[in-house]
């Protein structure tokens, strides 16, 4: 089984920059301007702009030559905006590409009548309705979602999962539902339609990618309404300072205030707003989720509690042998040879553990085992498995008491003693019997996964609690929860308690994530603030979760949290970085606006600009770059590691508030001494 | 001459003493202030019930059970018609002031504009007085009007300090207290209780308290002089507590029949903060989260000391253009009492420009540039270092909001504030407020100028002209009411659009904060993990001073360059106006 991870696309490919610069002039449509306030009006602030420069340059007013400039930089700043959103897009476009190139299948086949797979017409896909029951057979690809009606097929479903293997598919139980753009290898399915035209998972999937539809998720919506208002505030600033100069004696070319305005407001948050949601969307199918929605990559950022599955997330799926506790007077290795005797011809996974585990501890190799031995399969009935040996010893593992019962005597009081302490830390213990004496025990148990522990570790510091569910009796997952090192755990877990432990989390105040793959885990995914359907569940769990995972891998809830989180945070740092950039831009353009008013006022020119021409043309040039610096920053995400609340605001604060302040002093600067070499103003 | 230790000290003559009077007045107002504010809280979530008895005599003739709960609307309406219904009253009452008994000297009634605006003024909490005091006023408006508005604007204030606390502390809860119960209890319980004790006080220290119309005295030189009299300690007495600052006599705290002594000017100026002050801890101790008042308490604290830090500095700099004329030790005194000093003026002007209180004991007009700078920028932040009664917590806590919301992303979850999710709701809210001292300041001043009527209220041309006229309605907007004096703002048209400076500068804070607390009342409360983005640390602290300067100060930063900055810069350069 081989899995793809998919493809991490160059951050700048040539094959996305090119239609991205094509599409960011595209994106000059108002209608498509108008989704973005801050934006919006830094183009009508650019129309403006021109008009100006169009009306000096006809009249031959003073600042024709700046004003020209200072208009050309103000549609760079909205297309280097709407460049850093086509970027985005653009990415997700190959991403869609991928999934798109699977929709080979333009028409279906409608069963005619129930249950008569030879009579069917052909109908095309768009006017498939959900109820309707279509025949798919071997070398078809699946044309829509469904569940399985009828029939039994392998299916290919590496166009959505990258998983190469194939998977059944059946009617009833858990493995009933195909999804549409995989491929059935063989036999034939009956499947009953359950999604619109247009709106399969696929589809939904490729809207998403794509940011084409994408809905503003509501912190977006919250952010955007409070750029509008200090766009507001200092759209205020600008109108009212004309009248101020004037009382002062002077005069401001209205293209001076137009640049005054365009720096003022939030354009680099603005501008860079969704390029990071698209990015995040990106980010969390490069884990091979996918979200149905970008709110539910916001919610993940939120979760306070992660409810994990024992089996497959915080142990191996299987028991496996721990260690050898021998009978007194026995040898360990006496006991580890027969024991690994008795489970080489043992395939399953219990018997495989005990083989590896002899050869790890007592180095015994497959070539030493005798050839003539003759192994004997475990039974219900006899509750053993064992070998015969060729020189006529007869070894037997399986259930304490039959193996017990095979010897015909008490169990030694020492080795019972280990038989209740292995029980009671939640294990299961195996006896070994050689020619009727029992050798001793294997200690057989749920084996968490390595760097489980220091997962949840990080976890509690980002303040996460970690609840384990397990089906386990009480004994036993306390001590694998002790373990593993989670905070709490659910035991003999149905799917009632579980849906009663989200209600009660959810009602405390705290966000709850979980994943899980059945039906019956439905209710409680659609009840989950963050709920992750296995790809490989029902469709019910899958139209209940809100978010999909590709590999079946229940880990992957957490790595959904760490990307919800980077999300967040690059939309902060950008925020604070954007406007803590305002207090360079004041000290660069306000003396130069009232120097010829003050002399004096020359002083607030802390940067020491050329001339008040260069310093207007400077700040707005930085403001425009910014844009463009920033973008590798909005798709990547900012540098993310898990940590607590306090140590991230502290280390975040650094970079992105005080570098907003500081880097546009040092920028403009630059830019100045730049302007003056090139005698730009 | 022998050096004489005060002189070779490496700290200049009169600098220690007045730091050390600096550093003891903040600690006895600290001193004071801590346990005031837990007794508030007390009152405020009624655990006390002395007054239990008045308390249902005076709510049951409106038919109002004390613990009825409002909606945050229900309540916004009360606080509306209540105040609107006060205007009314107060309006007329000063109107028809000449037919109302207890007008001594005869007044007139006052015409309509000014009528408007004194009404306005002092419903508003704001206290702008466009008249002089105790030669317009009648004994009956100042003690029936005006008295009776000091008392109930502040306890307003301090109502809509009480209801956001409660919708911040309270979860999934549609209401947030009781209006009448919150306005009865702050009268009740601190307003009356505090005044008495403060009213005696000054009595004590020689201010007088009589319906006499006036004393006569005879001057050194033999010539005869009326001073006005009148019900003066009562009245100032409450203008401090109440954040209202309006004084009796026109040049109100610098008179001394206002405040005699050197005594009485610390009394007045721990009363002008103490009951702001107290709101932190207050607001602490009922969101349950002492540390989270303590927070809020040190951001405006450290506001407060800068402040009073730069006013000191500037005024002890003084004009350099005087420069060996007058004793560089005296400082600027121009405008300042000489019982006052450098170091009691600053102190004065910095309290009450940061605590939207008003009254004044030196003539800000006559602040150095930069003093007066400092003196207009609290103002104009929006009256939050520690604000009116009630409304400088709540104005803080619209920024705070802001803070969360701006910076709260960058720990990785959607911002919250004591554990409530702060959404596009709230953020809608709190953005609008921000856009009050703008218009009120910048659009009403520009619009003044636009239309030539600030050009003919100005007394000064120039940059010291512009500090006038933008001092007056960042006064007015933020609710202050003290005056850079300069300014005639007595004509119709100032009177007007200063009247709706003061409306927009109060109901436009009271009603979007009480529609966030009713929002946030009736969300979850997430608990607090080591994921929760801190509020009570020093980082936050910093965080919402910087978010207070650069989304509130910097706003203002183009006018302050043409005004003080520029008058500053030009006085440096050997220039006047």
């Amino acid at each position: 089984m081989s899995k793809h991870s998919p493809v991490d696309i160059a951050l700048f490919a040539p094959s996305i920059l090119g239609p991205a610069a094509l599409e960011a002039v595209r994106k000059l449509d108002p209608r498509s301007l108008a989704r973005n306030p801050v934006i919006f009006t830094t183009a009508v602030a650019a129309t403006l702009a021109t008009v100006l420069a169009i009306r000096d340059g006809l009249s031959g007013g003073p600042t024709v030559w700046v004003g020209c400039q200072i208009a050309a930089w103000l549609w760079v700043t909205v297309l280097f905006a709407n460049f850093a959103e086509a970027v985005a897009e653009g990415r997700g476009k190959a991403r869609a590409d991928s999934f798109r190139a699977t929709r080979r299948t333009a028409r279906a086949k409608v069963l005619i009548l129930p249950g008569n797979r030879e009579l069917w017409e052909g109908k095309d896909l768009d006017r498939l309705e959900p109820g309707e029951l279509i025949l798919i057979e071997a070398g078809d690809t699946v044309p829509t979602d469904g569940e399985v009606i009828e029939g039994i097929a392998s299916v290919d479903e590496s166009a959505i999962t990258g998983e190469s293997a194939p998977v059944i598919r059946e009617s009833g139980g858990d493995r009933s539902s195909v999804t549409g753009g995989t491929r059935l290898v063989s036999d034939w399915l009956v499947v009953k339609v359950t999604a619109k035209p247009g709106e399969t998972f696929l589809d939904r999937m490729i809207a998403l990618v794509e940011g084409a539809k994408r809905q503003k998720t509501p912190n977006e919506i919250a952010l955007d309404i409070l750029l509008a208002g200090l766009t507001l505030v200092f759209l205020l600033v600008v109108v009212t300072l004309p009248f101020f100069a004037a009382w002062s004696g002077t005069t401001i070319p209205t293209v001076y205030l137009v640049a005054l305005f365009v720096t003022l407001i939030p354009t680099t948050i603005g501008g860079l707003l969704s390029a990071i949601g698209i990015a995040g969307m990106d980010r969390l199918m490069k884990t091979n989720a996918v979200a149905k929605s970008g709110r539910a990559v916001e919610a993940a950022g939120d979760i306070d509690v992660l409810l994990l599955d024992k089996t497959g997330t915080i142990t191996f799926g299987n028991r496996m042998a721990d260690e050898f506790v021998p009978s007194p007077g026995f040898d360990e290795r006496d006991l580890a040879e027969a024991a690994w005797l008795s489970s080489l011809a043992d395939d399953t996974p219990e018997g495989k553990s005990i083989v590896e585990l002899a050869a790890r501890r007592h180095e015994f190799r497959r070539d030493q085992a005798p050839s003539a031995a003759s192994f004997v399969p475990f039974t219900a009935h006899t509750r053993m498995s064992g070998a015969d040996l060729a020189d006529g010893t007869v070894i037997r593992k399986g259930a304490v008491d039959a193996v017990t019962a095979l010897t015909g005597r008490a169990p030694d009081p020492a080795l019972d003693a280990a038989v209740r302490r292995i029980a009671s830390s939640g294990g299961t213990p195996i006896a070994v019997a050689r020619n009727g004496t029992v050798l001793g025990v294997v200690h057989l148990k749920d084996v968490v996964k390595p760097g489980i522990r220091a997962r949840f570790g990080e976890l509690r510091r980002m303040g996460i609690r970690t609840v384990m569910i397990t089906g386990d009796n009480p004994l036993t997952a306390a001590a694998i929860a002790a373990e593993a090192g989670v905070d709490d755990f659910l035991a003999e877990a149905t799917p009632e308690k579980k849906l009663a432990l989200i209600r009660s989390e959810q009602a405390e105040g705290r966000l709850v994530a979980m994943c899980g793959d059945g039906s019956n885990d439905a209710p409680a995914l659609a009840q989950a603030d963050v709920g992750v359907a296995m790809n490989s569940g029902t469709a019910a769990a899958k139209e209940a979760g809100n978010l999909i995972d590709l590999d079946n891998d229940p880990t992957k809830l957490i790595e959904i949290v760490m990307v919800g989180k980077q999300l967040l945070i690059s939309r902060g740092a950008l925020t604070t970085f954007s406007i803590a950039n305002d207090v360079a831009k004041y000290f660069a353009i306000l003396p130069a606006l009232f120097v010829a008013a003050y002399p004096g006022l020359a002083m607030l020119d802390v940067m020491r600009l050329g001339s008040p021409q260069s310093a207007i043309l400077s700040a707005i040039v930085f403001n425009a770059l910014v844009i463009v610096a920033l973008i590798p920053i909005a798709l990547k995400g900012v540098h993310y590691r898990p940590a607590s609340a306090a140590a991230l605001l502290s280390r975040n604060l650094l970079i992105y508030g005080l570098g907003g302040l500081v880097a546009p002093f040092v920028g403009i600067k630059l830019i100045d001494m730049l302007v003056g070499l090139l005698h730009l103003a | 001459m022998p050096s004489t230790f005060a002189s070779s000290a490496l700290v200049p003559p009169g600098l220690a003493a007045d730091l050390i009077q600096i550093v003891l007045c903040l600690a006895l107002l600290v001193a004071i202030a801590a346990p005031l504010g837990v007794y508030m809280a007390k009152v405020f979530s009624g655990e006390l019930t002395f007054f239990a008895r008045a308390e249902r005599a005076l709510l049951a003739p409106a038919g109002v059970r004390p613990k009825a709960e409002q909606h945050w609307s229900t309540y916004a309406f009360s606080l509306l018609a209540f105040n609107a219904a006060g205007f009314v009253v107060l309006y007329l009452v000063l109107r028809a002031q000449n037919l109302l008994p207890l007008n001594p000297r005869g007044f007139a009634g006052l015409p309509p504009h000014l009528a408007f605006d004194t009404a306005v003024s002092f419903v508003t909490n704001t206290n702008w007085q466009s008249y002089g005091g105790e030669t317009t006023l009648s004994n009956f408006s100042q003690m029936v009007g005006l008295t009776t508005q000091n008392f109930v604007s502040a306890a307003s204030g301090m109502a809509v300090a009480a209801a956001v606390a409660r919708g911040l502390a309270s979860r999934q809860v549609r209401s947030i207290g009781n209006f009448w119960t919150d306005l009865v209890r702050a009268i009740l319980y601190v307003l009356l209780p505090l005044s008495i004790v403060v009213a005696l006080a000054l009595v004590w220290l020689g201010v007088p308290q009589t319906l006499d119309a006036s004393a006569t005295a005879t001057t050194l030189e033999g010539a005869k002089q009326t001073i006005a009299l009148g019900p003066v300690a009562s009245q100032v007495a409450i203008k401090q507590l109440g954040t209202n600052g309006g004084g009796f006599f026109n040049v109100n705290s610098a008179h001394p029949f206002e405040n005699p002594t050197a005594i009485s000017n610390l009394i007045e100026w721990l009363a002008i903060l103490v009951i702001p002050v107290a709101f932190c801890f207050t607001y602490g101790r009922m969101v349950g989260d002492r540390r989270q008042g303590r927070a809020l308490f040190v951001a405006m604290g450290l506001m407060l000391v800068a402040s009073i830090g730069a006013i000191y500095a500037a005024e002890h700099a003084g004009n350099p253009l005087l420069a060996g004329l007058v004793d560089p030790a005296a400082g600027n005194m121009e405008g300042k009492e000489v019982r006052f000093g450098v170091v009691g003026s600053a102190l004065w002007a910095a309290a009450t420009t940061a605590a939207s209180n008003g009254s004044v004991n030196a003539m800000h007009d006559s602040l150095t540039p930069l003093g007066g700078l400092v003196a207009m920028l609290q103002i104009q932040l929006g009256e939050v270092v520690f604000g009116g009664v009630g409304v400088g917590l709540t104005g803080m806590l619209l920024f705070v909001v802001l803070t969360v919301f701006l910076a709260g992303l960058m720990v990785g979850r959607t911002p919250e504030y004591l554990g409530k999710k702060i959404e596009a709701r709230e953020v809608k809210l709190a953005a609008l407020t921000l856009l009050i001292m703008p218009i009120g300041v910048l659009g009403f001043a520009a619009l003044a100028i636009a239309t030539g009527h600030a050009q003919t209220a100005v007394q000064d041309a120039g940059p010291h002209g512009l500090s006038e006229l933008l001092y007056a309605y960042s006064s007015a907007t933020g609710n202050n009411g003290s005056a850079f004096a300069g300014f005639g703002a007595a004509t119709p048209w100032h009177d007007t659009w200063l009247g709706l400076a003061m409306l927009l500068g109060r109901f436009g804070y009271i009603v979007p904060i009480l529609a966030i607390a009713g929002s946030l009342a009736a969300k979850k409360t997430t608990p607090a993990s080591a994921g929760t983005f801190p509020t009570h640390g020093a980082l936050f602290v910093g965080l919402l001073i910087a978010t207070i300067l650069i989304v509130g100060a910097l706003t203002f930063f183009p006018v302050l360059a043409l005004g003080p900055i520029a008058e500053q810069v030009s006085i440096l350069a050997g220039h006047t106006f």
